[in-house]
């Protein structure tokens, strides 16, 4: 698909209550333009629910269900399966979670959804902390990042790996995306939908706000992530028995020519959340960062 | 019984919990949520032993917790399907905010809710304290007190939930292994008959892409007290067509419909003994052997809590001198939940009756015939003092009732 391509449809509209420069919002914008009009939303509580306006008014044009925190996977699943009772087969059920509704108190739904093999296409978009609620840090805070609840040292934890995780439940298709890439991620929103069973997107979705950056630097942040391999760009599915990984878009070309791959510091240093961390933490981050990336690079077939 | 011989009826022996799932099955439920907890393990195993054999075209999904089985439902219910699950103690009580959600999204899912005490420690046997303690969320609540009334309650509550003028969720209510596990005959009409008396499913909302809504978004003080209001307005319909169900099912089936309040011996009563489930079916005997010693009593049985039968109660109390409320519940701080809302029922009266309330069978102690006599017996006595009592606790060890 070409950006030419892009649906002129909008399922998102102008007046919602995002922030500026929400992150979440173009992502809810291209999910919503990638899989069209024939989807059910099911959102926890998180940004979004925010974000769709304020009833007895809406800012999506598509059916959306409002759920409890931990609870989208199980909804969306009941969802799935009410309408396979009914014999409608031709549209897609996502559940749509903030990373504390993903990582954190929805994670039990989740697995068990995934381990039944629910036919729904999940999607973190991922602002790594708690940010409706103001900020507080949450399993997907990366290590150092201050947050509401972590104000002084910053968080002491590195973020868990919660696409791979999702990957080790052996599900059709597991990738993540950020927005700054939108081609990349309709193209795997749209891979995800086209598959039975659950399928696991993580978008990385950066936050004004809550990482301390201007509201016009959404969409630089979401490549620094990725040129400084923070945020690699990848999806596993499933070929003749075997899972694979492989790295996709900029993470690709960065795998094949290192000397794209910038310093962390790149990344980090244009957050205020990051502002403050010693040398040696910022070393340390890097080093989590390289691990990773080695780690994935092999699993990809490209070490 | 000349029913029985009629084609197409079928005559099982089967549990409570068996009697729930014959029912499901009847009921052509579309989409179940499974997970075990005893004493209610045994319900979806027989629908999943149904499921597997074909017996029932319904969405089986065996979810990681009761949370889940709970929100399946939601989510099954808000796609347009007949949704079912069942659980019991700890179960419900995890499922506690889906609760309100269920009732809030004004969605018809059925439960079947074995009653069991809570911990620590671990206790299987049966109270109300997981029901009472979900009493205020919207849902239409029915305790049970043989299996054939399971079965009746589980169809007849799909009828009237599913009711555009209701539109609540149902929790149909049978006390641990005195039920769950005891063997009873069930008359099942038959299935081209039920179909007609209960057709599919019509959601008044559903999410559809070709009429989008978004449900449940943020709503404001300037809102949600008028969403609230209309729950009250329609747990107040329940009052008018609940007896309206169980008549239309009396006179279809022969079998015995929904009602409020189920009475014995109570027209010339001075000793009114009321309490719920299978004490209020025990206490006939009570009632016989205090009739024999020259003690006018009856007993009434409050099937249906939520919404509460105000004015049967008043209606049975007035006059009355003495009520004694048997409660297999405790509010801790307070008394049973039966005999609080009787007090609030009867407190409009002219002339209220002394009401004396016990706190007995907690975690499964048996509660016989006997006992009854004993309490009632008791009340009797403070009660002709003019004396009345409240949450007295029976047959607690070194707890004389004197």
């Amino acid at each position: 698909m070409a950006i030419k391509e892009l649906p002129r449809e909008e399922y998102l509209l102008p007046g919602h209550a995002a922030c500026a420069g929400c992150g979440a919002s173009i992502a809810l914008r291209l999910t919503l333009k990638a899989l069209g009009r024939k989807t059910i939303v099911v959102v926890p509580a998180c940004c979004t629910s925010i974000i769709q306006g304020p009833w007895p008014r809406t800012a999506v044009t598509i059916p959306l269900m409002n759920i409890m925190f931990e609870a989208a996977a199980a909804c969306a699943a009941g969802i799935s399966a009410g309408l396979k009772a009914r014999g409608i087969k031709d549209v897609t059920v996502i559940a749509w979670a903030g990373d504390g509704g993903t990582y954190d108190i929805g994670i039990q739904a989740l697995s068990g959804a995934a381990e039944r093999g629910d036919n729904i296409l999940y999607i973190c978009y991922n602002n790594q902390a708690y940010m409706n609620t103001g900020i507080q840090r949450s399993g997907a805070t990366p290590f150092g990042a201050r947050t509401t609840t972590t104000p002084v040292l910053g968080k002491r934890e590195p973020q868990k790996n919660m696409p791979l995780i999702m990957a080790a439940h052996g599900i059709p298709y597991v990738a993540t995306a950020t927005p700054a890439f939108p081609m990349d991620l309709m193209r795997k929103l749209r891979k995800a939908a086209s598959l039975e069973g659950t399928k696991y997107v993580e978008i990385l979705s950066p936050c004004p706000p809550g990482w301390r950056f201007p509201a016009d630097k959404t969409v630089q942040m979401g490549r620094l992530a990725v040129q400084t391999c923070a945020w690699p760009l990848w999806e596993a599915e499933w070929r003749d028995g075997r899972q694979v990984f492989r790295l996709t878009g900029p993470s690709r070309l960065i795998a094949e020519c290192p000397e794209l791959k910038l310093p962390v510091d790149a990344y980090l240093a244009a957050q205020g959340r990051f502002r403050g961390m010693r040398p040696e933490e910022i070393q340390a981050v890097q080093k989590q960062v390289d691990t990773w990336w080695e780690q994935l690079k092999r699993l990809a077939g490209m070490a | 019984m000349a029913l029985m011989a009629e084609k197409g009826w079928r005559s099982v022996f089967v549990t409570g919990n068996h009697a729930v799932a014959w029912a499901v099955k009847t009921a052509r439920v579309q989409v179940v949520a499974a997970y075990p907890i005893t004493p209610q393990t045994t319900i979806v195993e027989k629908i999943a032993e149904f499921v597997e054999k074909g017996e029932l075209d319904a969405q089986y999904i065996r979810v990681e917790s009761e949370h889940s089985a709970m929100t399946a439902c939601i989510g099954a219910a808000a796609a347009g399907a007949r949704a079912f699950t069942a659980t019991a103690s700890h179960g419900l009580a995890l499922m506690h905010e889906c609760l309100w959600w269920a009732a809030g999204a004004r969605l018809p899912i059925v439960m079947a809710v074995v009653n069991r005490a809570m911990g620590p420690g671990w206790n299987i046997w049966t109270d109300y304290c997981d029901t009472m303690a979900q009493r205020d969320l919207g849902w239409i609540q029915v305790y049970c007190a043989d299996n054939q009334e399971v079965f009746n309650s589980i169809l007849q509550a799909y009828k009237l939930c599913e009711d555009h003028r209701v539109l609540l969720p149902c929790m149909v209510d049978l006390e641990a292994f005195i039920l769950s596990h005891t063997y009873m005959p069930v008359r099942i009409p038959p299935q081209d008959e039920v179909d007609d008396w209960l057709p599919p499913y019509k959601p008044a909302w559903s999410l559809d892409p070709d009429e989008p809504i978004t449900h449940g978004n943020l709503v404001y003080p300037a809102h949600y007290m008028e969403h609230r209001y209309l729950m009250q307005e329609a747990m107040e319909r329940v009052r008018e067509l609940l007896p309206k169900v169980g008549e239309d099912y009396r006179r279809r089936f022969g079998l015995t419909g929904l009602d409020f309040i189920e009475t014995y011996k109570c027209e010339d009563a001075e000793l009114l003994i009321l309490t719920m489930g299978t004490m209020g079916v025990e206490a006939r005997i009570t009632v016989d052997k205090l009739r024999e010693r020259g003690i006018k009593t009856g007993v009434a049985r409050v099937r249906v809590f939520r919404p509460f039968p105000v004015e049967q109660v008043r209606q049975l109390a007035e006059g009355v001198p003495m009520v004694v409320v048997i409660d297999r519940h405790i509010s801790y701080g307070a008394e049973g939940a039966l005999a609080m809302e009787t007090r609030w029922a009867l407190y409009g009266l002219e002339e209220r009756p002394l009401i004396t309330s016990f706190i007995a069978g907690i975690g499964g102690r048996d509660v016989t015939w006997r006992d009854m006599e004993r309490m009632a017996l008791k009340a009797h006595e403070w009660m002709s003092k003019g004396e009345a009592r409240w949450g007295i606790w029976y047959g607690v060890r070194g707890l004389e009732v004197a």
